[in-house]
């Protein structure tokens, strides 16, 4: 832009001193503009992602209690929220179980949602209504879900243990919800089946995507199915993977409403994740400021994958100027 | 031709109506009501609740030239409704909690003593004036309380040749001998939330159990009796998942032969014709021995306002709403016993069959009274011990040794 400045009329006739002067508050009130245009983007950020970021992470050297919400009045106290928070069991044992059910159902919905688009990305007769119906659980509402989910896995009268039994898998029910060993993997295979509409239709999106010729180029080479999907379908899917990863790594490691309407977070404990504890500290036991520990070591987790995603998209970035 | 139907505004005039929705909607929720009108938060969401709850109001507010609204919002919210509202002064001017949460907002000092707004709290039963105490002082009166009872299928205890268990020893033999096919001899709520917390403390209390001081040596007994029912057979090992509701659906299914359950299913239960049911008291340790069941309901407390005249105005409704002839009816209306003695002595009579709830209330105990605001983590910290036993993780000493530590962290 400096360049067309040095080259206008008014730069040639006002001499070399004024030049740059000139150019100088032209780029300023350029920037000024730009600046002006990104404002509202900004202060809605401020307002509705900064604020209640910086009054969580706050909340959490407070003394924050019922009592703030009369009085106002938050004491400071220092990392007593953040050492009572570690010193519990309860918050190590919940950070495990939010790792395994985040991964397992990440990897679950993933596998299945991919091996479901790949498979109805080829057209035959009834695909589209079959398509339609697999959509089905993520229509239902979370708690609906849970609950029906809940009669399916009751050990005594539940369907799945009706089943297994029938067809002579196994002798007396399995304990889906009643032990602890088992009641976490249970609630890993839900979310599964809940996040498996999301990953088919954003994948099959994404499998719509890839031009056919190179379908057509793999055949004359003579490629194997297998070594075309390695080869072909999953370059050109990276993108949409990445994406499908990340949104659901955000929504299952903040799990909350499924566990709750399933378990409860128990049997004994088995299942509190890092959302149930916060629930439970924030809104059962009223003590906000050690709620907002848990939440702020949320946040944290979140904010590492959010850099690592941009990270590795950033490559794509520069290939788009 | 079409004009362009996108035609933006100017930037000016849109931040300036950004500014002006945000500033309304801040001012917009600290409007105060006309001083006629006396304002309510409760959690009378089910229509035929909410109905029947602006019936007594009204009753009570049109001779006074008041008026009553209700805010109703789902239970679990209350507490927190009532927190954002109490931040920007704009809370109600009655505030209906349950029982369990009034010592948390009664430590914050925001509530009036009931004395002080002129509530007349004299000949209600001591249990209902411990629900609505804290530190002494009563900040919450309630109009009705309910209680934990054995419930009972009439039918299988006939065909079974066994009479209603009174203590622990006859529930256990009655539970084994119930139990067969589909059916099991019990059925109650151990789910590590309140449910099972309240389902648990019958027990634990009639053993000897002591909320202030878990680990005494005497709520081992409470947890040993579970864990047999559940272990040789006699209650599914489901119950640890299951709530309150779960419990009485297994009852009705004829699936369980007694259940530990509340009044609030009555409802349920006589709009069924299934199973022929019958109330009798929770049983205890040994014959003779009174059964200690938690004392449960809302209670109604009137928030500190800056204008008297509103908190007195609240005062005479809390007063109207808890005359004998009220609370009769309104226990009758919601299957729960009325707090003044004589009104619940008159409730007995006029329903027999849910006399044994009546009589319970009195010997019934506030889950609050020994460890006010810390009722929560206490809560939970129970929870903690009785799932672990009944999923064979712990001992019973083990387990309450542990709860014991993690109630009084923090402390």
């Amino acid at each position: 832009m400096s360049t067309f400045a040095s080259t206008s009329p008014a730069a040639k006739t006002s001499g070399s001193s004024a030049a740059p002067a000139k150019a100088d508050s032209r780029t300023r009130r350029r920037g000024l503009l730009r600046w002006l245009f990104v404002a509202p983007a900004l202060a809605y950020m401020a307002l509705f992602f900064g604020y209640p970021l910086v009054r969580n992470i706050v909340m959490s050297f407070q003394h924050y209690t019922p009592k703030t919400y009369f009085t106002g009045e938050a004491p400071f106290n220092g990392l007593d929220n953040w050492r009572a928070v570690f010193a519990d069991e309860l918050f190590a044992g919940s950070l495990w179980h939010t790792a395994l059910f985040t991964l397992g159902s990440l990897l679950g919905q993933f596998t299945v949602g991919l091996a479901l688009a790949v498979f109805f990305s080829r057209r035959f007769r009834l695909s589209g209504f079959v398509r339609a119906i697999l959509l089905l659980p993520w229509l239902v509402p979370m708690v609906v879900s849970a609950v029906v989910w809940r009669r399916i896995l009751d050990q005594d009268h539940g369907m799945l243990n009706s089943a297994l039994h029938a067809v002579g898998l196994t002798e007396g029910g399995v304990p889906w919800l009643n032990s602890p060993g088992v009641a976490l993997l249970s609630a890993i295979l839900v979310n599964i089946w809940i996040g498996i509409p999301f990953n088919m239709v954003i994948l099959y999106g994404g499998l719509q995507e890839i031009p056919r010729e190179l379908y057509e180029a793999a055949s004359l080479d003579g490629a194997s199915p297998w070594r075309t999907f390695r080869s072909v379908t999953l370059p050109m899917l990276r993108p949409v993977v990445t994406v499908v990863l990340v949104l659901g790594f955000m929504s299952t490691v903040k799990i909350l409403d499924l566990i709750l309407a399933l378990t409860s977070g128990g049997p004994a404990d088995s299942t509190q994740t890092l959302g149930t504890v916060t629930y439970q500290l924030s809104f059962l036991q009223l003590d906000f400021g050690q709620g907002a520990v848990v939440g702020n070591v949320l946040i944290l987790i979140s904010a590492v994958f959010a850099v690592l995603y941009l990270r590795a998209n950033r490559a794509d970035f520069g290939k788009g100027k | 031709m079409h004009s362009r139907a996108e035609r933006r505004l100017p930037p000016a005039i849109s931040v300036g109506l950004a500014v002006a929705t945000v500033a309304l909607s801040l001012t917009g929720c600290a409007a105060t009501p006309a001083p006629d009108t006396v304002t309510v938060l409760n959690s009378a969401t089910d229509t035929a609740e909410h109905t029947a709850n602006q019936k007594f109001f009204d009753r009570c507010a049109k001779p006074l030239g008041l008026k009553v609204e209700q805010i109703s919002v789902p239970a679990d919210q209350v507490a927190s409704k009532a927190l954002r509202m109490a931040s920007s002064k704009s809370l109600t001017d009655i505030l209906e909690l349950d029982g369990s949460e009034l010592p948390q907002f009664a430590g914050t000092e925001g509530l009036r003593p009931l004395k002080d707004v002129g509530v007349d709290t004299s000949g209600f039963s001591g249990s209902a004036t411990s629900l609505g105490s804290y530190d002494g002082t009563q900040y919450g009166i309630a109009r009705s309380v309910n209680s934990l009872a054995l419930i009972y299928n009439t039918e299988l205890l006939k065909e079974a040749g066994v009479e209603p268990p009174t203590t622990w020893a006859e529930l256990k033999t009655a539970a084994k001998k119930m139990t067969h096919g589909s059916t099991y001899g019990m059925a109650f709520s151990a789910s590590p939330n309140a449910d099972g917390v309240y389902q648990f403390l019958p027990f634990f209390w009639s053993g000897g159990g002591d909320e202030a001081k878990l680990d005494n040596g005497k709520g081992e007994a409470a947890l040993q009796l579970w864990k047999e029912l559940v272990s040789d057979g006699s209650a599914s090992k489901s119950v640890v998942s299951w709530n309150q509701q779960d419990v009485n659906d297994q009852f009705v299914a004829g699936r369980a032969a007694m259940m530990i359950n509340g009044p609030w299913q009555v409802p349920v239960l006589s709009a069924q014709k299934k199973v022929d049911w019958a109330v009798a008291r929770i049983p205890v340790p040994e014959a003779g021995q009174d059964a200690i069941p938690p004392i449960g309901g809302t209670v109604m407390a009137v928030p500190k306002n800056e204008d008297s005249a509103r908190e007195k105005n609240a005062g005479k409704i809390l007063n109207c709403l808890n005359t004998r002839k009220n609370q009769l009816q309104w226990g009758e209306s919601v299957n729960n016993v009325p707090t003044r003695a004589a009104a619940a002595r008159a409730y007995a009579e006029q329903n027999p069959k849910l006399a044994a709830f009546a009589d319970l209330v009195t010997t019934a105990r506030s889950r609050t009274a020994e460890v006010g605001t810390r009722w929560p983590v206490v809560g939970d910290a129970l929870a903690g011990a009785f799932q672990s036993v009944l999923t064979g993780r712990t001992s019973p000493e083990q387990a309450l040794h542990r709860a014991q530590q993690q109630a009084s962290k923090g402390k």
